[in-house]
């Protein structure tokens, strides 16, 4: 107990936790808005934007996030150029990091997200989509109208899921600099390596804080939106 | 996606001009952002695709000095974690199922606390602990601290698909075991846990496509992995976005193997399984639906 | 039977199942190779060097280059040992190759400090560095490290260089952290930061790269002194006094300034005759 106060006195650790909490949030949105649109694009008539949800979601799943981190930070921002921040104000770089680290989640977990919508979709019975359509429904209609609103209820765990992996996930940020918990927990063991198991214990806490909650918050939504069919 | 959806009619003549200028103006949208891409990379400020940054890769060494062993150091090591991971994983999961209360109280709350820590934390963990504990070092440490933070996440999230997988299969098996007079213990191992096994095998095996992309976070704790040894490629010859698509281009293509292979099994299971009586719900990871047989779209294995 | 028996053959097929684990990593943990007989005595050698620092220790496709490899070659050929093989010594872990014997000696911009005394021995040194900024070649802003307010600095993640200059020279400098110098580099030369700080022989290394060379230089005002040693188990005084007169002869017969200016030397750039070539200090 005498080791986690004098962390807790020689590091913010609060400053730390309230970054990963923000990466979290940020992204979540980012990755629910570009993973529906991703969706609906791959079960679109349209046969160049079905290919193109299909080789989103194969590409970014199958390649690693730490890769996917640094091609925005390196590809993006250093050689393409694409700053997020204002140039010349003071905290540039703290800006340009968080900013692209928050795209990189957002792209990586977006596919996911898409994942877990069309698991959504295939939870609504056929029935559903026939009837929307013979009551004259086109497909952008029916899909706003009738099957959405059912698939992302029948997709809550798996979106509850996915935003407990993206909570974990954005410990992965650290290797461009971002200051959140992994990055402090590096910093503490470096120079304190005897409290090694506070340290762990500490990091772990704020994690399972953030995820037990998350877990049971989806399990309790998921059970209360179901469908009842 | 072969079949039709029912998402959709077959298009008339009106829908049918609607969809090819939706067609043409999303294709035109996506040439255009790759080829602001690539007149940015090919810019003289950048100069990413000249041929000295890409020449390196025409050479056999740059294969066998640094990608070839740093691809064979990452598929070590996620083989290592899935075996390893297997092997707890069962234990725990079966843990879980125990008719103890008090093994089936620690199993879950290891395996509740093991999900919900970060890949990386546990990596870091394991890392610094072989270094100031067991006193071990170099490349052992690096080995052991990304085996060991893939294992303990991994044995978790496979206790937790055979758990789900016992839970998805009927009743009558579990009553059928004990009717004929096994133990509750011998009913699981010899009847439920095959079942259960079986029928999350494509999880399972995406299970691994999580496994294999996880190794690169041992890229943070210098595991010389597939990344860490193109960052020293990229150093000699000065060409980090080059060498961060080939190894990307990797990476993709393992993995796409792997999942097609999941796709395969699930599919050759959903063929054996339709003679011998389905086991519903158990194909598609964690609480994830299951695609039944009214599925409206095809659908892939959804991993975490 | 009992739950109790049920409770311990799960904890014992655990326990077990943790103890083979235990064994296949035991197993990794034996030093590979070994590190050599005594000094001297010829035959194999393991030297630790850096893989990634261009100019330095560099892996070149199956080959190394850099002027620590090139004195590493020297005094290992002067001690005797006729077969060489590098193993990598990332910073964090130098002390503990030498303290395990998975290295004999380590050339790997290995400064010597009284912190590492307590855990190693130096011979050497065989090069005097100092921390200096590494800057566009058409950057005539940055003069040095007080000239960097409102500038952006790169260092690696773990290191207190780009500590050093926001607490000692410019407050308001903005700080970036890679995990290799590569990257800063790289960042520098697309020109999303301003400077790269570390000693200035490593950022030399970079600035004579091919790709590099005539669009980045070191700024030349060096505000360290960083004595490079050839890392070495704790009380190894028998090789200490060997390697030092190696080093002597290395610098004695020209072979020092060569190797010099044949890694680090295309970027035009001089290390500090006040200080080098260095007299090896005496071993303890």
């Amino acid at each position: 107990m005498d080791a986690i106060t004098t962390l807790l006195q020689n590091y913010d650790v609060p400053a730390a936790f309230w970054m990963t909490v923000k990466l979290t949030v940020l992204s979540a949105i980012g990755a629910l808005v570009l993973g529906t649109v991703v969706a609906v694009c791959r079960v679109s008539p349209v046969g160049v934007l079905r290919g193109f949800g299909t080789a989103y979601v194969t590409l970014v799943r199958n390649t690693p996030l730490t890769l996917i981190v640094f091609f925005c930070a390196f590809g993006l921002l250093n050689t393409l150029n694409l700053s997020l921040a204002s140039a010349g104000s003071p905290t540039e770089v703290i800006d340009n990091n968080f900013r692209y680290g928050v795209v990189a989640l957002s792209v990586y977990h977006a596919s996911f997200v898409a994942e877990a919508l069309r698991s959504g979709i295939n939870t609504v019975p056929q029935g559903q989509a026939e009837a929307a359509r013979a009551i004259g429904l086109g497909f952008g209609a029916s899909l706003r109208e009738v099957i959405l609103p059912q698939a992302f209820r029948g997709a809550v765990a798996p979106l509850g899921n996915t935003l407990i992996a993206l909570t974990k996930n954005t410990t992965v940020v650290a290797t461009i600099g971002v200051a959140e918990l992994a990055y402090l927990m590096r910093g503490m063991i470096e120079f304190n390596p005897s409290l090694l198991y506070a340290i762990f214990l500490l990091v772990a806490a704020c994690f399972v804080l953030l995820t037990l909650p998350t877990g049971l918050l989806f399990t309790a939504l998921s059970r209360r939106l179901v469908v009842q069919r | 996606m072969s079949a039709p959806t029912v998402l959709f009619d077959a298009a008339g003549p009106r829908a049918r001009a609607r969809h090819r200028l939706l067609g043409v103006v999303g294709a035109l949208v996506i040439a255009g952002l790759l080829v602001l891409v690539v007149r940015g990379l090919a810019n003289p400020e950048n100069n990413q695709l000249t041929a000295e940054k890409w020449a390196p890769f025409l050479d056999g060494e740059t294969w066998t000095a640094y990608l070839l062993p740093g691809l064979a150091a990452t598929l070590k090591a996620a083989g290592v974690a899935v075996v390893l991971s297997g092997v707890l994983g069962v234990l725990l999961g079966l843990g879980r199922l125990s008719q103890a209360r008090v093994v089936r109280g620690v199993c879950g709350a290891l395996v509740e606390f093991l999900r919900s820590v970060p890949v990386l934390v546990m990596m870091l963990f394991v890392y610094y602990f072989c270094i100031f504990v067991l006193g071990v070092l170099g490349d052992t440490s690096t080995f052991v601290g990304v085996v060991g933070g893939l294992t303990l996440y991994n044995s978790a999230v496979i206790a937790e698909l055979i758990r789900s997988g016992v839970f998805a299969l009927p009743r009558g098996q579990r009553e059928a075991g004990l009717a004929i007079g096994l133990t509750p213990r011998q009913t699981l191992v010899t009847v439920l846990l095959p079942q259960a096994v079986t029928a999350m095998l494509p999880s399972l095996i995406s299970q691994l496509v999580v496994i294999l992309k996880d190794t690169a976070l041992g890229y943070i704790i210098s595991f010389t992995d597939l990344l860490r040894s193109g960052t020293t490629l990229s150093s000699a010859y000065g060409n980090l976005i080059p060498t961060l698509i080939v190894v990307a281009a990797m990476f993709v293509a393992i993995n796409y193997a792997l999942s097609l292979a999941a796709r395969l099994v699930e599919r050759r299971l959903q063929q054996s399984r339709r003679g011998a009586g389905s086991v519903p719900g158990a194909s598609a990871g964690v609480e994830v639906a299951a695609p039944g047989p009214t599925a409206l779209v095809a659908d892939g294995a959804p991993e975490r | 039977m009992t739950p109790t028996q049920k409770i311990l053959g799960v904890a014992a097929a655990t326990g077990l199942a943790l103890a083979m684990g235990a064994c296949a990593r035991a197993e990794n943990a034996v030093p590979e190779g070994g590190a050599g007989g005594d000094a001297g005595s010829g035959g194999p050698v393991t030297i630790g060097i850096k893989f990634d620092q261009p100019g330095l220790g560099q892996q070149v496709g199956s080959d190394f280059k850099g002027f620590d490899v090139e004195v590493a070659r020297y005094v290992a050929k002067e001690l005797g040992y006729t077969d060489v093989t590098f193993k990598e010594a990332p910073s964090a872990q130098r002390e503990t190759l030498l303290q395990s014997g998975q290295v004999k000696m380590i050339f790997a911009t290995y400064s010597i400090t009284d912190d590492r005394k307590q855990k190693v021995s130096f011979g050497g040194p065989y090069f005097v560095a100092g921390q200096d900024l590494l800057v566009k070649a058409d950057d005539t802003a940055i003069t040095g490290p007080d000239s960097l307010n409102g500038k952006k600095l790169c260092s690696v993640t773990g290191s207190t260089s780009a500590k050093k200059v926001k607490d000692q020279f410019a407050s308001s400098v903005q700080l970036q952290e890679y995990d290799t110098y590569s990257k800063c580099v790289e960042a520098l030369n697309s020109g999303r930061i301003d400077a790269v700080t570390t000693d200035d022989v490593i950022l030399a290394g970079f600035a004579a790269q091919p790709q590099y060379q005539g669009k980045l230089k070191v700024v030349g005002q060096t505000f360290s002194t960083e004595k490079y040693g050839v890392g070495l188990a704790k009380g190894d005084t028998a090789t200490c006094e060997k390697v030092n007169a190696a080093i002597t002869k290395m610098v004695d017969d020209g072979s020092w300034q060569k190797a010099l200016d044949d890694t680090v030397g295309a970027a035009d750039f001089k290390p500090d005759t006040s200080t080098n070539p260095p007299k090896p200090e005496p071993c303890s």
